[in-house]
């Protein structure tokens, strides 16, 4: 190390060379006076690129969406004051669904802190409870350092944002610069291993169970271990749900699967779980959205294994017997091994069980009107699926049209369904895919949104047209903040409370406004032909406006608070 | 129930109102919080006081152990412990009262550390109920004023929380 010259940077230089040592390629952001010295420094290298947003929410939806789809850990970089008031939504976004996420914050200069000097904020404190861990730089000697810090805390353990506040007297500061290889903090290290008498405990329940489901959440998105998952899955034979969170960690197409389960959840989904006698929870958490009232779950007695890498997720909900701590593909990787070694013994209950399930099955809960002559937006999602062959990157925003995306676009792979689901970010569904596309150049990216929730950053359309990203945006258009509407219908009385969508833009001129292109598409028979058109212009984005079918509702449905298996279906209405 | 949790933590700013914020963010009661460096300076100990189920002295520890900045909890009720609080009172003592709040003191083995023509103060320390059944004791009228810590613990025996 001391024979090695150190090299004198600037604080913001070092932001920098810390970004090319992780080996960042992509970072989202906005410019401000805080962060001038940082943007300077961004603009003498040319490893990182700096993608412009125009607003500091889609900067950290853009980084989300980038770490969602790729595995990697998303960077955004916004100024002080309301540049980081700005981004806390993006950041909320991605600490509830547990995306890994380094915000760089510009903040006032160090002796200014305290005084309501000009664009200053608390960002360490307005952002405490929305991030998994935040700092706030004092000392430049202590910069690298805690950026690597933020690296390691941000994809370790339950992957969360970290951010790190930056005075800016610190970035026009030199300093010398070692980028520390490894960081060991004795405050924080996560398990990863899971304990081997649990796991052989799991491994007996599941061996034994006569009426086994495995409920798979995005913990197996997260720690990438969808493959372990299916070959479990299809090594016992037994069926597996998938939570919104989840779509893709197990083949949606695979006949084992039951789909998503929970309030929008399908019917043999939901009632598996209340009437199973084992359930293998992986990288899920029982939330609210998942099994409804914890009580009304509790009344069937089934043995319940939960696996998570965060031991505050067990037993939070629902008492679990068999809690296994750590890393869900290290933990799945020991349950194979143990399963593989036994024969599975319960061929003939599990028959049973799959009679049962083909009964629940039969009801066809999500059935719709196919011969409706208005478009009916399930059957958008159908084509979608058809046309890019159930191989594109969905975003989504968040509503009717989020549910209908997740029921009806069968995923087949991980990373591929792009959605808010644990603060159900309106907004999101745009920015996200800009990441998207940024992390996979080539690839198809679908926007799935509603009108409303298109506009919450429709401003991003210029970003798309800066950096030519061919999203194809499939717009929902039902004049109506659909799923509130839906909510007033059945629980206030039909009473429409705010709740349309007036003045609508003309998204079409809109659209060609961004210098892009528009569609507008009115009837049943143009969907497909209209898809086909727009999926073939891969270096263009496209904006297509369906006009859909104002009063469709999102079935099955669980209401809030009640039961998993107390659903409301179509033909109930 | 009534839990004491004892948390050993980086001696950083911010890492207090880290805990505190936790507990206010998820609806958990704060009886009573002490922090102050341990013999290592670069760690801070903090004893809560808190009241909860079970269920919810499970989440509390397992969210305070989710902190970045905290090194290690335990729930020091769970087994055999001591705690103690100080209290600094002040209590009205003229002539009439002087020799009787002395006496009390004592009783409660306080010790009187500062003294006025009309006022003692009294330093006693104890559990919360001794110094409740302290503030019981005494004619309401004659209390001036009262600090306390709140309750610091420590297991007993071998039974240590370090790093
Ligand atoms: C930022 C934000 N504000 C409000 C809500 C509440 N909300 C949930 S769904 C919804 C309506 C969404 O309407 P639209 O985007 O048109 O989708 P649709 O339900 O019609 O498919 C609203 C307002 C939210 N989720 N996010």
């Amino acid at each position: 190390m001391d024979r090695i010259k150190a090299l004198e940077l600037s604080g913001a230089e070092i932001v920098v060379r810390c970004l090319q040592e992780e080996g960042v390629e992509c970072i989202f952001g906005y410019p401000g006076g805080a962060v001038l010295y940082i943007y300077d420094a961004l603009f003498k290298q040319d490893k990182v690129r700096h993608v412009l947003v125009r607003h500091e929410q889609g900067a950290a939806h853009a980084a989300d969406g980038y770490a969602r789809s790729s595995g990697k850990v998303g960077v955004c970089l916004v100024t002080s004051g309301p540049g980081l008031t700005n981004a806390v939504t993006g950041i909320a976004t991605a600490y509830l669904d547990s995306i890994p996420m380094v915000v760089l914050v510009g903040q006032v200069p160090t002796k200014a802190i305290g005084e309501d000097a000009f664009q200053e904020v608390d960002t360490v404190g307005i952002t405490r409870p929305c991030v998994k861990h935040n700092f706030l730089v004092k000392d430049v000697k202590d910069l690298a350092v805690t950026i690597k810090k933020a690296f390691h805390i941000a994809q370790t353990g339950r992957p969360g944002p970290v951010l790190v506040d930056i005075p800016k007297d610190l970035t026009a500061q030199d300093c010398e610069f070692l980028y520390p290889d490894s960081v060991s903090m004795r405050s924080y290290s996560p398990i990863t291993r899971g304990h081997a008498g649990q796991i052989k405990k799991a491994a007996k329940l599941l061996l034994e169970a006569k009426r086994p489901v495995i409920y798979a959440g995005g913990g197996v998105i997260l720690s990438n271990a969808s493959d372990r998952l299916t070959e479990l899955v299809r090594l016992l034979g037994v069926p597996c749900t998938n939570t919104l969170m989840g779509l893709g960690g197990f083949p949606g197409t695979d006949p084992l699967s039951l789909g998503m389960l929970g309030m929008h959840g399908t019917y043999e989904a939901n009632m598996a779980m209340q009437h199973c006698d084992v359930l293998l929870a992986v990288g899920a958490r029982f939330d609210d959205r998942v099994i409804g009232d914890p009580e009304h779950f509790a009344q069937n007695r089934r043995k319940i294994i939960h696996v998570d890498i965060d031991p505050s997720s067990i037993s939070k909900r629902v008492k679990v017997d068999v809690p296994v701590v750590g890393n869900v593909d290290d933990v799945l990787a020991e349950l194979l091994k143990l399963a593989k070694a036994e024969a599975c013994g319960n061929a003939a209950a599990l028959d049973d069980w799959w009679r049962q399930i083909a009964e629940w099955r039969a009801r066809n809960c999500l059935r719709y009107d196919r011969a409706s002559s208005i478009i009916k937006p399930q059957y958008v999602i159908e084509k979608l699926y058809e046309v890019t062959g159930g191989d594109a990157y969905v975003t989504s925003d968040v509503g009717q049209h989020q549910m209908w995306a997740a029921q009806f676009y069968k995923f087949d792979k991980p990373r591929r369904w792009i959605n808010s689901g644990g603060l159900g970010t309106m907004g999101f569904g745009l920015p996200s895919a800009m990441g998207v596309q940024l992390a996979h150049p080539g690839a198809t990216v679908a926007c799935v949104t509603g009108e409303s929730s298109i506009q919450m950053c429709i401003q991003e359309l210029s970003t798309c047209k800066q950096y030519r990203l061919p999203i194809k945006i499939i717009n929902l258009n039902n004049r109506y903040m659909g799923m509130v509407r839906q909510w007033q219908q059945f629980f206030h009385g039909n009473r429409y409370s705010e709740s349309y969508m007036d003045a609508l833009p003309d998204f079409v001129k809109l659209a060609e406004g961004y210098g892009h292109r528009g569609l507008k598409v009115e009837r049943p028979e143009d969907v497909e032909p209209a898809l086909r058109e727009v999926f073939a212009r891969k270096d263009e984005l496209v904006f297509v406006d369906f006009v859909t079918d104002q009063t469709e509702n999102v079935y099955p449905m669980v209401a809030a608070g009640k039961g998993i298996t107390e659903m409301i279906f179509a033909e109930d209405l | 129930m009534r839990h004491i949790i004892s948390v050993l933590l980086e001696n950083e700013a911010g890492a207090l109102s880290r805990v505190a914020g936790l507990f206010s963010a998820r609806g958990y009661n704060i009886e009573s919080l002490t922090v102050a460096p341990t013999e290592d300076k670069s760690m801070s100990r903090m004893t809560i006081v808190t009241r909860g189920s079970n269920d919810v002295v499970e989440q509390i520890t397992k969210q305070l152990n989710k902190l970045i900045e905290v090194v290690k909890v335990v729930d020091l009720s769970e087994a055999a412990h001591i705690e103690r609080e100080l209290m600094l009172i002040k209590v009205r003592a003229g002539a009439k009262e002087r020799e009787d709040m002395k006496r009390m003191a004592d009783i409660f083995r306080g010790r009187v550390i500062d003294v006025s023509d009309n006022t003692y103060t009294i330093e006693l320390t104890g559990d919360g109920h001794k110094l409740d059944a302290f503030i019981e004791a005494i004619d309401p009228a004659l209390i001036v004023e009262t600090v306390r810590t709140g309750t610091s613990g420590i297991g007993r025996g071998n039974r240590v929380l370090k790093a």
